[in-house]
């Protein structure tokens, strides 16, 4: 039969037998090393997820309340005695248009000179009669663009004259930090914001529910403010970062797609191409505020573009976004297979026929990834808007992309220098949530295009 | 003695049966080294091998053919669990080297695979110096107490695959820089230096010219005085010149085995005479 | 200019150009004669050579219009005026065309003012109708000589096809330019500061203190790089130290131990990391991990502030970990598995066979990881910025405030510094050294990358 299983013979294994006992001995020590390099590997992820889970929960705990704010609900009277103006003009049959604009741009202008403050002041007594409070500090507890709003109900309908109506007002910055206990309620009186009988009041009105917490539609729908920092929103931001990204878009986009079907299927191999090669790489790893100082030499001060202009900011950012287009879009050119491009001029199209109507649509849901990718970058970037004058204070929202405007990240910026840190923490923080919110939005975006162009194929 | 303290003598009955393949009662048989009794491998839900069972003795060369796909490299991989390393691998059945289950829980693949040198298909040097390419197995095993002791392994290991003459004066380049006969014989090199009992070898020769692999083969019949060898081939040539016993493999199952004259002169199974009448493969 | 009229003009002209040559060509086509190209590029042609004029008198206009008409305002000025400094001059230009405009300005206008405005809105109703009719006449010779040589020979095809690669190679050229761009303004910016103090000084100078342009012109103050260098590098070794250790054992983790599970769900988690903008690492440092930092210092004893070379270091490591594990993740996934299996096969554990073979085998391509990762360490603005403290001395203390050179280019152009003051100037001087620094690195990296992909494909 076959082979029976006998013992090596003794003499093969005599020097086998030391070296047997030589590995063994340093089998435990090599596997604790093993061990302790594993739980290494361990660790540093466990470091990194870590790291992204602080980041988020931090963000998140910060930015989160800053998305409530306290309001006042109370009654308003427009006191006639207070409110001390003439009935609306009314256009009559021989005014011209011009005339009966003058007059009533002259009402209006009367309707703002009314001692609105005293309005509302005389609302916050009424809700609390029996409290004792001074004009200051009652008036401390809204915020000081609410009287504008009383003005604007008034312009806007003058038969609330005399009549008592309820009116929901923003709390001030102050009131909503005491309220939240965003400043240590324990520390005396010289530190705290608001004077004791502000924050008393306050208290009050939040136990009695005049005061609540509602949601803050008004981040999202009102520009920056410093005069009214808890009615500050970041839609100016907002539009002034849209511009940008529609810049970028406009004209990284095709520049770069168009840069990269060059130096994929037409550019010869050589010295030249070799060297745009490298400057496209090296480009890419330029730091950003080298580009912001670009922008600065040439757009603002060569080319005499206007300052804080989203347009500037959006070239800046173009010529940042390009070399991370190109690149994606050459590694998806160089992954079409070349069968494609030989049937498509084995049946006699011309080499441009054969890349713009055969191999780049092929290449379409790449490009797409590396767009988004790009923009999400651009939408983040910082440091270059800061030196083309992206800083400076704006308070209204851009009508186009050559008026100065804000961008998210810069709004960032400018929150969190803001000196009532108690309040603009968070409220920095919350934009932080919006920013985050727009870029993994994209981020889902880029994936369901992908996944849907993907399936068509 | 050789035996391991620990040795487990496997229970099952696995172990004493006799492999059923083998057609061939040999005169006066080898010593078995190696032992594999229904070894099948699956990976994921794919079964790869089927019930394998195959005695390989001791200082000679067994070769493992069939065409490719078959199973014989994976077999081969099983024998120094490389296989551990592919995920979703899993094997059945059982395998002994001197008696001993290898997959046995207790036993330590990293023993195992000093014990079961291999030797792979391309030339794989380490980018280190051809010196220290040897010396790496003597080096994490810990086998050389001197420096002396080290030198020693090297130049042996480098004699015995031949490779010493060419390279005593440059042991300190870089291994990459050899030739791809010469990668390969510097590979052999590394398995030797840690002395193992056994040789896999995965078709050292596919990447080579004719030149560099007659150079291999010879050396291969050297070793087989120090070594048990087993070696997967897709050429029957090289498996009829180097071999003394003959494994063919097709879709995953052992087909026949046997002494490997016998094997190619007059094979029993009708896919073996087949295979190497060169009617598929 | 009215960009709408222009707009729809050029878009009319465009369409007429199209439909015209398409016809013609159609119309040879029904008369049975063969010809070379297919209608639509015969319509393409001859819409191209239509535009191509116009839009070139319009691009002509829109760069020295703005200066032709300064120069027509200029003229229209009395002599007094017109030999006024240059900023009451700019400030009365500006006052005529926000009179032109129709906007009016505060105070009384001069009536020199309301005349030159005057003419200033006859002169430009004048242009503008002569730019247009130049464009549309210019327009229209080109697209009568184009519609002419439509005939069954012409290679229309073949033209349009060069005229696609002519604007395929002009894309591919802005990213030259942009280095051209940033070159030329660095040092161009940079040799006028070198104008008001000596590179010797800026390069070897220890004393940072540049002074307000405000006290006086010409080079008030010291501007030494040193400090400013020394708290760069300093930073950056603080990220190395924490990115590098843990974005290279995560890397090796997912790419030696973790189940295709693990790694699909933790690589896109650590990816996060580096989608995040800087800003929000910034006031993450800033606010959470500062504070943590010199709480721990007080533990232990240690002065260590809450903005410092530290602070800022420490979070722009974690910004930098996913940097250095997704590019040494490629690389050490570029090691062949041959190497890897040669290892194990000869009985060493999984981590020998890590440490002694595949990252020697992967070094060089974890060293250009490395180089890229220093280089965007010592550009990275925001979180330094925010954090590192500003404090422009040589310390060497970790746990004090330091300044870095981009923390400085944003100090020194941000402020109500001129530009043409050597306390703006040296923001580009600084901008020229970040750029030559990081050029090295980057083109070091790039190269030893490119050297080890080509040893392994």
């Amino acid at each position: 039969m076959a082979h029976s299983f006998t013992p090596p013979s003794e003499q093969a294994l005599d020097g086998s037998a030391e070296r047997l006992k030589r590995i063994r001995a340093g089998l435990g020590k090599r596997h604790a090393r093993e061990r302790r390099f594993r739980a290494l590997g361990i660790a540093a992820i466990a470091a990194a997820l870590g790291f992204v889970a602080i980041l988020f929960s931090m963000i998140l705990y910060q930015g989160l309340p800053a998305f409530t704010q306290a309001n006042l609900e109370v009654d308003v009277h427009f006191d006639p005695a207070i409110v001390k103006v003439a009935a609306r003009p009314v256009r009559d049959a021989q005014q011209s248009s011009a005339e009966y604009q003058r007059a009533l741009l002259d009402w209006e202008r009367k309707v703002t000179m009314v001692n609105w403050n005293r309005v509302l002041e005389q609302s916050i007594k009424a809700a609390a009669p029996d409290f004792e409070i001074d004009t200051k500090s009652a008036l401390s507890i809204v915020e000081t663009s609410e009287r504008f709003r009383l003005r604007d109900m008034f312009v806007a309908d003058p038969g609330l004259l005399g009549q008592t109506v309820k009116v929901k007002m923003l709390a001030s910055a102050n009131a909503d930090n005491w309220l939240k206990g965003n400043i240590d309620r324990s520390l005396p009186d010289t530190q705290q914001q608001l004077s004791p009988s502000a924050r008393m009041l306050s208290d009050r009105f939040m136990e009695d529910g005049q005061m609540r917490f509602a949601f803050a539609w008004h981040i999202f729908t009102n520009s920056d403010s410093r005069s009214a920092p808890a009615s500050a929103g970041l839609a100016g931001a907002f539009i002034g970062s849209l511009y940008m990204m529609l810049v970028v878009i406009v004209l990284a986009v095709p520049i770069g797609v168009m840069s990269a079907v060059y130096l994929e299927e037409f550019a010869p191999k050589n010295k030249f191409t070799d060297f745009i090669e490298v400057n496209i790489n090296n480009l890419a790893a330029v730091p950003s505020i080298v580009f912001g100082l670009l922008g600065a030499a040439v757009f603002i001060n060569y080319f005499r573009l206007p300052l804080s202009a989203p347009l500037v900011g959006g070239l800046v950012l173009t010529l940042m976004t390009l070399p991370t287009i190109i690149i994606a879009t050459r590694s998806a050119l160089r992954a079409v297979p070349p069968s494609l491009r030989q049937a498509a001029l084995g049946i006699g199209a011309s080499k441009t026929q054969t890349v713009f109507h055969h191999v780049l649509p092929v290449t379409y849901p790449g490009i797409l990834t590396a767009t988004i990718i790009g923009v999400a970058q651009a939408l983040g970037e910082t440091a270059p808007l800061l030196l083309i004058g992206m800083n400076a204070f704006v308070a209204q929202i851009p009508g186009s992309p050559l008026e100065p405007s804000s961008a998210l990240p810069v709004q960032i910026y400018l929150w969190q220098g803001n000196e009532n840190r108690n309040f603009f923490e968070a409220r920095t923080s919350a934009a932080i949530i919006v920013l985050l919110g727009l870029m993994l939005m994209l981020n889902a975006i880029a994936i369901f295009l992908r996944a849907r162009l993907e399936r068509r194929k | 003695m050789h035996m391991p303290t620990d040795k487990i003598v496997p229970q099952s009955d696995l172990y004493s049966r006799e492999s059923t393949t083998a057609r061939t009662p040999d005169e006066n048989p080898l010593p078995v080294r190696v032992k594999a009794r229904d070894v099948s491998v699956f990976y994921g839900q794919k079964q790869a091998l089927f019930d394998v069972s195959i005695d390989v003795p001791e200082k000679s060369v067994t070769a493992f053919i069939g065409p490719s796909g078959c199973g014989k490299s994976t077999f081969l991989r099983c024998l120094n669990r490389m296989n551990d390393t592919i995920e979703g691998c899993r094997v059945s059945g059982l395998i002994a080297l001197d008696g001993s289950d290898i997959y046995d829980p207790s036993l330590d693949p990293v023993e195992l695979r000093a014990r079961v040198g291999m030797v792979f298909q391309k030339p794989n040097p380490f980018p280190k110096s051809i010196y220290e390419n040897v010396a790496y197995g003597p080096r994490i095993h810990g086998l050389a107490r001197s420096r002396s002791d080290m030198d020693a392994i090297v130049e042996s290991s480098l004699q015995k695959a031949g490779l010493w003459s060419e390279v005593k004066d440059r042991l300190h380049e870089a291994g990459t820089g050899l030739s791809g006969g010469q990668q390969q014989r510097l590979c052999i090199a590394r398995a030797i230096a840690v002395s193992p009992e056994v040789i896999l070898m995965d078709e050292p020769c596919s990447a080579l010219d004719p030149i560099a692999t007659a150079r291999i083969e010879e050396l291969i019949d050297e070793l087989r005085q120090n070594y048990t060898i087993v070696i997967v081939t897709h050429s029957m040539q090289q498996a009829a010149r180097v071999s003394q016993r003959t494994a063919f493999f097709h879709l995953g199952n052992l087909v026949e085995e046997g002494p490997t004259d016998l094997i190619f002169t007059s094979p029993v199974e009708k896919r073996t005479q087949d295979y190497i009448t060169g009617r598929y493969g | 200019m009215n960009t709408a009229i222009v707009a729809s003009l050029l878009l009319l002209m465009l369409g007429f150009a199209y439909q015209l040559g398409w016809s013609r060509s159609r119309n040879m086509a029904v008369s049975g004669v063969k010809i070379h190209s297919r209608p639509a590029y015969h319509a393409s042609l001859v819409a191209f050579w239509a535009l191509l004029p116009a839009l070139l008198v319009l691009g002509l206009w829109a760069l020295f219009g703005d200066t032709a008409t300064r120069t027509y305002i200029l003229a229209q000025l009395p002599t007094e005026i017109t030999s006024l400094t240059a900023a009451d001059l700019e400030v009365t230009i500006r006052r005529i065309r926000q009179i032109e405009s129709g906007f009016g300005v505060v105070g009384e206008a001069q009536t020199y003012e309301n005349s030159a405005a005057q003419a200033l809105r006859e002169f430009r109703a004048l242009t503008f109708a002569f730019v247009v009719a130049t464009a549309a006449a210019t327009g229209a010779v080109g697209l009568f000589l184009a519609q002419r040589r439509i005939n069954p020979r012409l290679r229309a095809r073949n033209e349009i096809e060069r005229i696609v690669r002519v604007l395929l190679i002009g894309c591919s050229v802005v990213a030259i330019l942009t280095t051209v761009g940033i070159v030329a303004s660095l040092l161009a910016e940079a040799f006028r500061f070198f104008t008001f103090v000596s590179p010797i000084d800026f390069f070897f100078g220890t004393v940072w203190s540049p002074g307000f342009s405000s006290t006086g012109a010409g080079a008030s103050g010291k501007y030494g790089l040193l400090p400013l260098l020394w708290g760069t590098l300093m930073v950056a070794a603080i990220a190395i130290l924490v990115a590098l250790p843990i974005g290279l054992m995560t890397a090796i983790y997912l790419t030696q131990y973790a189940t295709p599970r693990v790694r699909g769900i933790v690589k896109p988690i650590i990816e996060l990391l580096a989608g995040i903008p800087t800003i929000v690492y910034g006031f993450f440092a800033l606010v959470t991990v500062g504070p943590f930092l010199a709480g721990i210092g007080s533990a232990l004893g240690l002065d260590i502030r809450a903005t410092s070379a530290l602070t800022a270091g420490v979070v722009m490591g974690v910004m930098i970990i996913p940097f250095i594990s997704s590019l040494s993740d490629d690389v050490i996934r570029q090691v062949p598995l041959a190497m890897r299996d040669g290892s194990l096969g000869l009985g060493a554990t999984q981590s020998e066979t890590i440490r002694r073979v595949v990252i020697p085998a992967a070094l060089p391509g974890i060293v250009g990881a490395f180089l890229l990762a220093v280089s965007r360490a010592i550009g990275e603005t925001m979180i330094v910025v925010l954090a590192a403290g500003n404090s422009p001395f040589l310390r060497l203390n970790p746990g004090e405030p330091v300044s870095t050179v981009t923390v400085t280019i944003v100090n020194q152009l941000t402020g109500d510094t001129d530009f043409a003051s050597p306390q703006s100037l040296v923001a580009f001087a600084l901008g020229l050294t970040l750029f030559v620094m990081t050029l090295i690195l980057n083109v070091a990296a790039l190269f030893i990358v490119r050297r080890y992909r080509e040893q392994y494909d």
